[in-house]
């Protein structure tokens, strides 16, 4: 069981850290839809190792909340990449401070 | 173990966040089969009677909410429903009041289109390019994204649905219902829309980032304690040793709800978001965020880790702070009138964050007692009318190109608009915290429970930027008043439907500020939050 709970952390861990280093919007938002895989796969386990279903259900709900996420989040990445030819979250530097 | 049962619905007490829910349904039909030319017209009807009945069912729900023996003195009045992943309690109705007046007001913000001469707030077609003939052509037309009264009741059925969560899993979609409405209007701007996208896509990755560590959160207290549900994480807490499971899981959902609240080290979207959203979205967002945030992160810390304080206080303790100290020191260095607002509301999550630190158990209150519930629940209905007012003010200094929101150019606004000015000044000087004005009122409220409950640095330090941040309000006031107008900016008159929602966040800060005592009672006779 703790295995597969150390495999959640890793990619967890890999899609936290995609996040802070990639540059290309879409990449970065790759690499969000990885965490919450990395989430599914630490509910299910838990599920299994308490014996109850709640932890499946979770996992289902994730699925669900994650593509009407995809949906919002294309949307605002192809409104930017149209007015700018590019989705680098670098080049989107008109607010700050 | 594994058979299912099914759930009980208390369908009565979930009224109003039916109400919400299905006029936001029937509303995306109306954008379906009702012609251009009458849809606005039935959209923001729809939209006001949606929230209208769903207040008046709020307030109907509130007078019938059973009284529950808590222990001590305190009581708690209310039910658990949904196979108690619900809690309708007195904090929750409140919380729901709250939203709803504060959505209403925000319909009337939507709705303004005499201040840009006809045109709406937003974008014509989001999907044509800044500076196309798509969009030139969508202008001629005048077309108009009607979609934005029901993307707002979605988001309002999730800020009702969010501090009403009692499971770790419903407060996961609440989340989500709340957020990704907010993403899209964020990003509809009609001018300056490169900013307004810019701020949508900051919004949404990093919204998206956070709400991961809220998942992952969930997921190891799950593992912790076998369940999702409040009460048992309780249960489990109380009966076992902590461990590193429930110390990074109770960390890691405080990530996903810090930053809703809008804490360091979770602020940096604030103010380009506020910056970048159309004025009316931010003036409502600003104001409902917070109000849903702060409630969920009570529930889940004086509820689920309630047995815990010990685990999260110290870091709550650090974050206040830090929030306190950033908010206050960097809007002192801003140019922009909405990102001062911003760093502004940072620093008043600082200063709730200080109340949800006042946390004690019933058992400790004396009878009577202004209890941490209670102070944070009245200082958001100061804050939330205030900022919502302020930010909708803001709307209404303008040039030919659209809102005038560089500070050097509202120079001498008073002498042009001593009532704009007076109000904003107002305002301002409640945000401060001065005595007669609500700000003064829900201060004093947090800070005290915060003193109660033995965070009494926190306090000195509270009071310290308090004084901090009113130097930056003040210096605002004296450029508004004291400075030669620099003739580049002009107020221009809103339609009735601005005027009655700046009016009412003013009556309301006025009115909490010296008759604080109806609306202290109400926050107390909500009582604390049902087990």
């Amino acid at each position: 069981m703790t295995e597969y709970v150390i495999l959640s952390a890793i990619l967890f861990t890999i899609g936290a850290v995609g996040v802070l280093v990639r540059r290309n919007a879409l990449v970065v938002f790759m690499c969000v839809e990885l965490m919450l895989n990395a989430c599914n796969l630490a509910f299910v386990a838990f599920a299994r190792q308490h014996g109850n279903l709640d932890g499946q259900v979770a996992a289902f709900f994730v699925m669900v909340v994650a593509a009407a996420e995809v949906v919002v989040g294309l949307a605002i990445i192809m409104t930017i990449f149209r007015a700018r030819r590019s989705a680098s979250v670098d080049d989107a530097s008109l607010l700050r401070y | 173990m594994n058979e299912f049962t099914i759930p009980e619905i208390a369908y009565l007490e979930l009224l109003p966040l039916l109400i919400v829910f299905g006029g936001a349904i029937v509303g995306v039909g109306v954008e379906a089969f009702v012609g251009r030319s009458a849809r606005r017209t039935v959209e923001i009807a729809l939209t006001s009677a949606t929230l209208v009945a769903a207040l008046v069912a709020c307030i109907w729900v509130g007078g019938r909410l059973p009284v529950v023996e808590h222990g001590g003195t305190a009581t708690a009045r209310g039910l658990l429903t949904a196979g108690d992943t619900l809690a309708i309690d007195g904090p929750t109705v409140f919380l729901w009041g709250l939203v709803l007046l504060i959505s209403l007001a925000g319909v009337l913000l939507f709705a303004e289109r005499k201040v840009s001469a006809g045109l709406p707030a937003f974008a014509g077609q989001a999907a044509a390019t800044p500076g196309s003939r798509a969009e030139r052509e969508a202008d001629a037309l005048g077309l108009e994204h009607t979609e934005v009264y029901p993307l707002m009741l979605f988001a309002v059925a999730g800020m009702m649905m969010f501090p009403a969560a009692n499971d770790l899993l419903v407060m996961f979609v609440a989340l989500e219902v709340l957020s990704l409405p907010l993403y899209l209007l964020t990003g509809l701007a009609r001018r300056r829309r490169m900013l307004s996208q810019e701020a949508a896509m900051k919004y949404f990755l990093l919204g998206a980032f956070a709400s991961g560590f809220f998942l992952y959160g969930a997921a190891l207290t799950y593992g912790y304690a076998g369940s999702m549900k409040f009460a048992q994480i309780n249960e489990a807490v109380r009966n076992s040793e902590g461990n590193g499971l429930l110390l990074l899981g109770i960390g890691l959902l405080c990530v996903g709800l810090l930053f809703k609240v809008g804490a360091v080290p979770f602020h940096q979207w604030t103010p380009d978001v506020y910056q970048g959203a159309p004025t009316a979205v931010t003036a409502w967002m600003a104001a409902g965020t917070k109000v849903a945030a702060i409630g969920a992160l009570l529930r889940l810390l004086h509820v689920a880790f309630g047995s815990a304080a010990w685990s999260w206080q110290p870091m709550l303790w650090v974050i206040a702070l830090a929030t306190m100290a950033a908010g206050a020191v960097l809007a002192i260095a801003q140019t922009d009138v909405k990102r001062m607002l911003a760093y502004s509301s940072i620093a008043h999550a600082g200063f709730m964050l200080a109340g949800v630190l006042g946390f004690q158990s019933a058992a400790d209150l004396a009878p009577g007692q202004l209890s941490a519930t209670q102070a944070v629940l009245f200082y958001l209905v100061a804050y939330g009318f205030a900022v919502l007012a302020a930010f909708a003010l803001v709307g209404l200094v303008r040039d030919a190109s659209g809102e005038v929101t560089e500070l050097a150019r509202w120079a001498g606004i008073g002498k042009e608009s001593p009532l704009l000015a007076g109000a904003f000044a107002f305002l301002l000087l409640a945000m401060a915290g001065i005595p007669l004005t609500s700000g003064f009122i829900g201060k004093w409220a947090v800070f005290s429970v915060a003193g109660a409950a033995g965070a009494w640095p926190i306090v000195v330090a509270g009071v310290l930027f308090s004084v901090v941040a009113a130097f930056f309000y003040v210096r605002v006031i004296m450029l508004m008043f004291f400075t030669e107008p620099t003739g580049t900016a002009a107020v221009v008159r809103p339609s009735w439907a601005t005027t009655a929602a700046i009016s009412a966040g003013v009556a309301v800060t006025v009115v909490l500020g010296v008759l604080p005592g109806p609306v202290l009672e109400l926050a107390a006779h909500a009582g604390e939050f049902l087990r």
